[in-house]
């Protein structure tokens, strides 16, 4: 038992050490926590940091939370990025060595996809999705900050690996046997393990809430049929994280027992099967990219609809190609192994499987341009995000025809082409939905508009950085060039477009720089959204204040058609009588603590299993499973009512007629 | 107007770009081999067809922004009563729907036909590549000797490539002469290429594995038939025999330069574990139409011995 418990065994490395680098992050972590500690302390912050944010269930709250975690990650992502940009920039650099451009790519990817792309997604339908639907909050607001917080414990265990124990080094894909232990041993591919195991409860529990709040919660007249598109991704998006996710908890965790516990899932000593993990990966893997493009797709059908003035051209067709979209996303997956063989016939049902999802996709995008058709568009930043995403999609989509064609992808396969397909709809898709999205819904989150003028100078230098790194990726890699190469020799042809191409990131840089100074000149200097309304909306969301207030509607609407909201403002400027419905005390879920106590145990249960100390591992689940027990006894006295007084006063104060 | 200058200079210094520079025939556009043009085929009708795809998409979305962009004159929009149109809704199925059956129908005739000897009248020639962290070792069955990090092929005569992997996947990838295969430790794959010309092409891994992966670089070198047959007399004449124990010591993590043997050990690399050791217990078989399962041996099992190494890190 002693042995059990005072067995804390070392890595070679606990704290990594010997690069400059990572001496100044170290240093910079160290000053910035200090940093923060003393600022809550000295402003006497704590209580304010505990009762607003830390135990919060409002959902728009909790959206705000998971917006800043992923602009924070999309900050370090990029970091990333731009470092193995310049080590690429020129031939035989030593910039990094292999050893740390292992780390970073690996680092990037997951990054980018688990810790950027869906949070920023998930912060948005928090944001919207309850407004959108006319509901007060999400059907079950505590384990909403559930999934944040566990989030937010796999996301920080993830990145404190970078400093501690060292990172993960065998990409986002982590294929066995080289992300075994015989291969790679210690903590760095624990880290990877862990973090988006704890990280994956969180988005589990998210698609579970948002399935149950768009399924049961919408406002009174709003059938499905009359949802907007965005809700309608989101449904769709949560259906295929429910079938998803558990897939990534199984192989995860067959990978952690392989790991720590010594079993042989993937290890060929013992019988297991390497192959099976990129099985198991890309059975969740491609559906995850569709996780993370279903909802950009909604807000770009949002946006085309509010800035040409226009309902949507072919609803039913937009949601009917969703759904089509979200059943082949789980019939394509070989397409990510095509040279393994296969053998021709499954390569062959695989690449026309994967080529069929071009249809519904390419409905979309017709639909889109006919929503512009005969309508009025206004070039305000939402829109100019939402327009550009047209042509880089165009291309990634196009690409990835072509990379479906199984005997073709032999030449592309892990090449640098493959490398340019996925960013163009990664970025062209995700990234460009993510911004269009936070641009306009950023009067509602904040009450604040953001300068036309900036927002301009953002989309262009993004835009043109984007395409000019990417675009020389696609030549260089029809050249040879191979993803994940630290390094490579001159004389090949490829010196010209890796410059190139490491120059447009830079020009994607200082977009996001000019992006992220206009948020926060617009809390200084910016305009006031006094109207809610500052686009001519036409869903519910933009009925409300901006920001919404803590109730969201202090009557909940009546939904009479497909863009409600429009249709409500229509029936008002023909002069028809509005009924001034009474306002009934509102019913609120109260604040919850154990959200966050029970991921702080998640983060420490996944640090010990990080270094195999399983006496700390098995603390902390224990930790989380009492306090979960804790939170069932006391079920009571959850909620509140506010009463019609405060509600007057509030919307009063809003402006708002009462 | 802004949107419309912005992709015109986009579109002006991808112009620039293309013309400019050095030349694009190189790698997968340069096709040295039946394999590598078939494939070249192939990519070229996808591009022909994708590009029907981008015109129409482009030139729609230019129309759509230049006709209906906001303008003063219209501040009294009034939003048409638009209707569903179903032929609209039909026509944008069926054009992707015709797109795609043209580049199926292709797509499945070369999937095939890759399976299958570029040239069947003539007789191939058999080479076992195996990767190790992180070299490329070649056994010639029918000749018996083995190079390391280099291969020297007769041109015009197809050569059946057998990969396995001691240690993480490799992927073995010439673009020149063709598409590449994973090499998995524990089964073998094939791949055929082959070259219409003399001449040294450049091959490397396209799979990740570790350290030293991007120097995983190595030259296939084509010769004529005779040369080859020449070169392989030569080997057996002047080159040295690897002994298991060399074999063995060639596996272990490292960078090595070119090599050259007269003869190999008789060591079947598909029963090594991650670390390059015997597998103890029995494998299962994987099922795979162009993969060969390895032999299954019932040996008895042996826990003692185990050597395989869960627990020996620190
Ligand atoms: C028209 C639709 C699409 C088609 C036909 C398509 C096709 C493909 C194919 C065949 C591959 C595998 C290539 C290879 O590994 O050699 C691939 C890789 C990939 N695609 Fe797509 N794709 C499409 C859309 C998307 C979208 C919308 C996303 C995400 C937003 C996406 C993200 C990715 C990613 C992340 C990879 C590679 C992951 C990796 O190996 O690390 N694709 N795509
Ligand atoms: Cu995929």
């Amino acid at each position: 038992m002693k042995d059990f418990l005072f067995n804390f065994k070392m890595p070679e490395h606990f704290l990594v050490t010997g690069d400059p680098l990572i001496y100044g992050a170290q240093v910079s972590i160290v000053l910035a926590s200090l940093a923060i500690l003393f600022v809550l302390t000295y402003y006497k912050k704590w209580g304010w940091l505990w009762r607003e944010w830390l135990t919060t269930v409002d959902h728009k709250k909790i959206g705000i939370l998971y917006l800043l975690a992923s602009l924070l990650m999309l900050f370090r992502g990029g970091v990333d990025a731009l470092l193995m940009r310049m080590q690429l920039s020129a031939p035989n650099l030593n910039f990094l060595d292999a050893d740390h451009y292992n780390q970073i790519f690996t680092t990037h990817g997951v990054i980018m996809i688990l810790f950027m792309a869906m949070p920023f997604l998930i912060g948005l339908m928090n944001v919207a999705i309850p407004l959108q639907i006319g509901a007060r909050d999400v059907a079950f607001p505590a384990l909403n900050a559930v999934s944040f917080w566990m989030f937010a414990a796999g996301c920080m265990l993830f990145n404190i690996s970078f400093v501690i124990g060292g990172s993960p080094d065998a990409g986002w894909t982590s294929y066995t046997p080289l992300a075994g232990n015989q291969l790679d041993p210690g903590p760095g591919q624990n880290y990877y393990l862990l973090g988006l195991q704890i990280a994956g409860i969180g988005t589990l529990v998210s698609g579970i809430n948002f399935l149950v709040t768009i399924l049961k919660m919408r406002a009174p007249g709003m059938t499905l049929w009359r949802m907007p598109l965005f809700s309608w991704s989101t449904l769709i998006t949560s259906v295929i994280i429910i079938f998803a996710f558990p897939v990534l908890t199984i192989a995860l965790a067959l990978l952690t027992l392989d790991r720590l516990f010594g079993f042989h899932f993937f290890t060929l000593a013992g019988g297991g099967s390497p192959m099976m993990w990129a099985n198991l990966f890309w059975i969740w893997g491609h559906p995850e990219v569709y996780i993370v493009i279903l909802p950009a797709f909604g807000l770009f059908s949002e946006i085309f609809s509010t800035f040409a003035r226009k309902k949507l051209f072919g609803y039913g067709a937009m949601v009917y190609s969703m759904l089509a979209i979200s059943g082949l996303s789980f019939l394509v997956w070989v397409h990510h192994f095509f040279t393994m063989g296969s053998g021709p016939w499954i390569n062959s049902i695989f690449s026309i499987s994967t080529m069929l999802i071009a249809i519904p996709t390419g409905v979309k995008v017709f639909n889109w341009l006919f929503t512009l058709h005969k309508g009025r568009i206004e070039f305000k930043t939402p829109m100019l995000w939402a327009l550009g995403f047209i042509p880089v999609f165009l291309v990634g989509g196009i690409t990835g025809v072509m990379l479906a064609a199984a005997p073709a992808d032999y030449q592309y396969h892990n090449s640098y082409f493959l490398i340019a397909h996925f960013h163009y709809v990664l970025i062209g898709g995700t990234v460009y939905g993510c911004i269009a999205g936070l641009v306009y819904y950023w009067p509602k989150i904040t009450g604040f508009l953001l300068n036309e003028r900036l927002g301009k100078w953002a989309f262009w230098w993004f835009t043109a950085g984007f395409n000019m790194c990417f675009i020389p990726l696609y030549i260089v890699g029809l050249k040879g060039m191979t993803r994940r190469m630290y390094t490579y020799p001159a004389g090949l042809g490829w010196e010209t477009w890796n410059l190139i191409a490491t120059i447009g990131a830079f020009g994607m840089g200082i977009g996001f720089i000019i992006l992220v100074w206009n948020m926060i000149y617009s809390f200084r200097r910016g305009e006031k959204d006094t109207t809610g309304d500052p686009w001519n909306g036409r869903t519910l969301e933009w009925m409300t204040s901006s920001p919404a207030a803590e109730y969201n509607f202090a009557v909940i609407p009546k939904v009479k058609g497909l863009d409600a909201f429009h249709l409500m403002k229509k029936e008002r400027a023909e002069g028809r009588k509005e009924e001034t419905p009474e306002i009934k005390p509102i019913h609120m879920p109260k604040s919850e603590g154990f959200p966050v106590v029970m991921s702080a145990f998640m983060f420490i249960s996944g640090f010990g299993f990080v270094f195999e100390w399983m006496q700390i591992g098995a603390f902390g689940l224990l930790g989380c499973v009492i306090t979960m027990i804790w939170r069932s006894f006391n079920d009571y006295d959850r909620d509140y009512y506010i009463p019609v007084e405060e509600v007057k006063k509030t919307e009063l104060a809003a402006g708002r007629r009462v | 107007m802004r949107l419309k200058t912005g992709y015109v200079a986009i579109f002006f210094t991808m112009a620039l770009l293309l013309s400019g520079c050095s030349s694009l025939k190189t790698g997968v556009l340069n096709p040295q081999g039946p394999v590598a043009k078939e494939q070249y085929d192939l990519i070229m009708w996808s591009i022909i067809l994708m590009s029907i795809v981008f015109v129409a998409v482009i030139v729609l979305f230019v129309y759509m922004l230049v006709k209906y962009r906001a303008k003063s004159t219209d501040e009294e929009y009034v939003e048409p009563e638009e209707k569903e149109n179903k032929w609209l809704e039909v026509i944008w199925t069926t054009i992707p729907v015709v797109i795609i059956i043209a580049l199926a129908i292709p797509t499945v005739k070369s999937t095939f036909k890759l399976e299958k000897s570029p040239s069947p009248n003539q007789k191939p020639i058999t080479i076992q590549v195996t990767s190790a962290d992180w070299k490329w070792i070649f056994k010639y069955p029918e000749q018996g000797i083995e190079t390391v990090n280099y291969v020297k092929i007769p041109a015009n005569v197809p050569v059946r490539f057998e990969l396995n992997a001691v240690g993480p996947m490799n992927s073995f990838w010439v673009p020149e002469l063709g598409g590449q295969e994973y090499t998995m430790p524990g089964m073998t794959m094939y791949l055929w290429l082959e070259a219409d010309n003399p001449g040294t092409y450049i091959g490397r891994s396209a799979n990740f594995s570790g350290k030293d992966f991007t120097h995983m670089q190595f030259n296939v070198h084509s010769v004529t038939q005779s040369d080859f047959d020449a070169w392989v007399a030569n080997v057996k004449k002047t080159a040295p025999k690897q002994t298991e124990a060399m074999f063995k010591e060639l596996l272990k993590p490292g960078l090595v330069k070119e090599q050259t043997y007269s003869s190999y050990p008789d060591v079947d690399v598909n029963k090594l574990d991650e670390n390059g050791k015997p597998i103890l217990e029995p494998t299962t078989p994987h099922h795979h139409g162009t993969t060969e399962e390895t032999k299954e041996e019932k040996k008895p099992e042996n826990k003692s011995t185990d050597s395989h190494s869960h627990n020996h890190h620190h």
